[in-house]
């Protein structure tokens, strides 16, 4: 007996989204769930998880302050510094590059992001280690600069890592202005410069918030920058969750910092995509 | 305008170019060039530590961007088709997995494969005939699985995008001329999504590739290239890791040209030029 037709179109669909779907709960939901349970545990003697109901990881949360406030102070500045750079060149690949070259020019940007971070980090290690930049200051009789291992160091890997995730989704909103507008504002006897902070900035802050809120939250769960290029000294979360998970093996504790971290991307993201429909006036907003 | 776009630039590529040109250094020196060489290229290809944690990497990211690649198509396909509440849900998952930090996927993806495997292998122990029972643990598995999850997510993305753009009007003309839902897929919309399925594959392979920080977490006691690079650099900078650095950087250059010449093909066809 044939099918039904919609019994057929449903089962086209469940095998389509079939396993994405058991993809999804099994190693996203799941672990979800059970990184929660786990944040309620107590920790085993040896290391580990000892089941158990209390919030006492919960309470413990001050114990890792510093890495809390490292982070939540250095990623928006991180984000902030790599606007101040990516503006002005997304500015330049929307509006002034040459037509013909506009393409190679913005691979030229994105590419770096898509090459590895690890290597990319790796190279500032090497600058600005002992036998990098201090090296050559010293030969001009400066002496005993240190540039690694502070909070310099890891911003500038932070703006080196992030430029480019920064520069597109301005580049994109620079690139879709009505260049007509510009011709009118100009026609009415604008300046330049009041061109840009009345019409040109404004329309593209749609583009300046997602690079903020992107970088933003990447930022949130960075692990390799501050780890390379803070030594140590200076340490995000995400260093706090390693130590925690792979040195010293407190399991519940560790959950519950993870689980922290997650409320506070949430909570960023809802707070940028609320200041994006304001801005943009309408509910579409490309994160990604 | 275009002396600091021209600094942007030089910020970009002269760390990058400066690991390339030391790889080539005869010395050991990191500051001082003391002539050409290949001899750390050498050495990093002879480290048989070195060449496993590659064949690994490469085996995960295979894997993982094919898997991604399928079922991430599969998705996109497939989500169109869904009511809207279940929808929601699906792209609200598909959005988590891209935005979660990788930190928390790696770690989450630990605890709850650990309290699996914990709960498993005592019982497989228990019922195993045989004297040496099948113990399950982390490794190349678990690896895939972190990998996939956000390589999935990043394909569905890109192919939903590229059917959102090709319009329900060629579909309906096909089934006009009669073509069953099957032929349309076939030779109407598979051949024009199939770039943006390639430049996804391409893009989830360069993503585990260069994975750090899921990887860590989930490698049990396998070691992945980046892993290996990690543990290498925290020994002290040599010559050897910036050979195995210019490597990974030219490797990971091909990928994403490659997926950019891909996704760039797309948008001229659709837009006829």
């Amino acid at each position: 007996m044939p099918m039904a037709p919609k019994t057929k179109r449903n089962l086209v669909t469940a095998a389509l989204v079939g396993p994405s779907a058991l993809w999804l709960f099994v190693f996203l939901v799941l672990p979800f769930v059970a990184m929660v349970i786990f944040s309620f545990g107590e920790r085993a003697p040896e290391g580990g998880y000892l089941p158990a109901f209390t919030f006492a990881q919960y309470a413990n949360l001050p114990a890792r302050a510093a890495a809390f406030w490292n982070t939540l102070m250095l990623a928006p500045v991180g984000a902030l510094l790599c606007l101040l750079v990516a503006y002005p060149a997304a500015y330049y690949l929307a509006v002034k590059a040459d037509p013909r070259y506009r393409l190679m020019l913005v691979s030229l940007v994105v590419v770096p992001f898509w090459t590895s971070l690890l290597v990319r980090t790796y190279a500032w290690m090497y600058i600005l280690g002992s036998r990098g930049i201090p090296n050559l200051l010293s030969m001009i009789g400066i002496e005993d600069v240190r540039m690694l291992n502070t909070p310099g160091a890891v911003l500038l890997g932070i703006v080196y890592g992030y430029l480019p995730l920064m520069i597109m989704p301005i580049y994109v909103s620079l690139e879709k202005l009505d260049r007509r507008l510009l011709e009118a504002s100009a026609d009415l006897g604008a300046k330049p410069v009041s061109t840009f902070f009345s019409v040109t900035l404004p329309l593209s802050l749609p583009g300046v918030m997602t690079g903020v809120a992107l970088v933003t939250i990447l930022l949130l769960g960075e692990y390799l920058i501050p780890q390379l290029l803070g030594g140590g000294k200076v340490f995000f979360i995400g260093n706090a969750l390693v130590d925690l998970f792979l040195q010293s093996r407190n399991w519940p504790f560790g959950s519950a910092i993870a689980v922290t971290l997650v409320l506070v991307v949430v909570l960023v993201l809802m707070v940028a995509m609320r200041i994006a429909w304001r801005v943009s006036g309408s509910r579409q907003v490309d994160l990604v | 305008m275009r002396a600091l776009m021209t600094a942007v630039y030089v910020f970009l590529y002269a760390p990058i170019a400066l690991v390339v040109l030391f790889s080539f250094n005869a010395g050991r020196s990191a500051s001082e060039f003391t002539g050409f060489s290949t001899q750390w290229y050498g050495k990093a290809l002879g480290n048989t530590f070195l060449v496993t944690a590659l064949q690994n990497s490469l085996i995960i990211a295979f894997t993982s961007a094919v898997l991604a690649a399928v079922f991430g198509t599969m998705a996109a396909l497939g989500i169109q088709r869904l009511g809207p509440r279940m929808r929601a849900v699906f792209d609200g998952l598909m959005a988590a997995a891209i935005v979660v930090p990788g930190v928390v996927i790696g770690i989450a993806t630990l605890v709850a494969l650990v309290a699996v495997f914990g709960a498993i292998n005592p019982a497989i122990a228990s019922l195993w005939p045989g004297e040496r029972p099948p113990q399950f643990g982390l490794g190349y598995g678990s690896i895939i699985a972190a990998h996939g999850l956000f390589t999935m997510a990043l394909v569905t993305m890109i192919v939903k995008a590229r059917i959102a753009s090709l319009g329900r009007d060629i579909v309906e003309a096909s089934a006009d001329l009669y073509a069953t839902p099957w032929t349309t897929f076939h030779q109407i919309v598979l051949p024009q999504i199939l770039p943006s399925v390639l430049a996804g594959f391409l893009l989830a392979f360069t993503f585990s590739f260069d994975d750090f920080i899921v990887a860590f977490f989930v490698a049990g006691s396998k070691t992945t290239l980046p892993i290996y690079v990690f543990a290498s650099i925290r020994r002290g900078v040599t010559p050897e890791i910036n050979a195995i650095a210019t490597m990974v950087l030219v490797a990971s250059l091909i990928l994403i040209l490659a997926a950019r010449v891909l996704m760039r093909e797309k948008k001229t066809k659709s837009t006829g030029e």
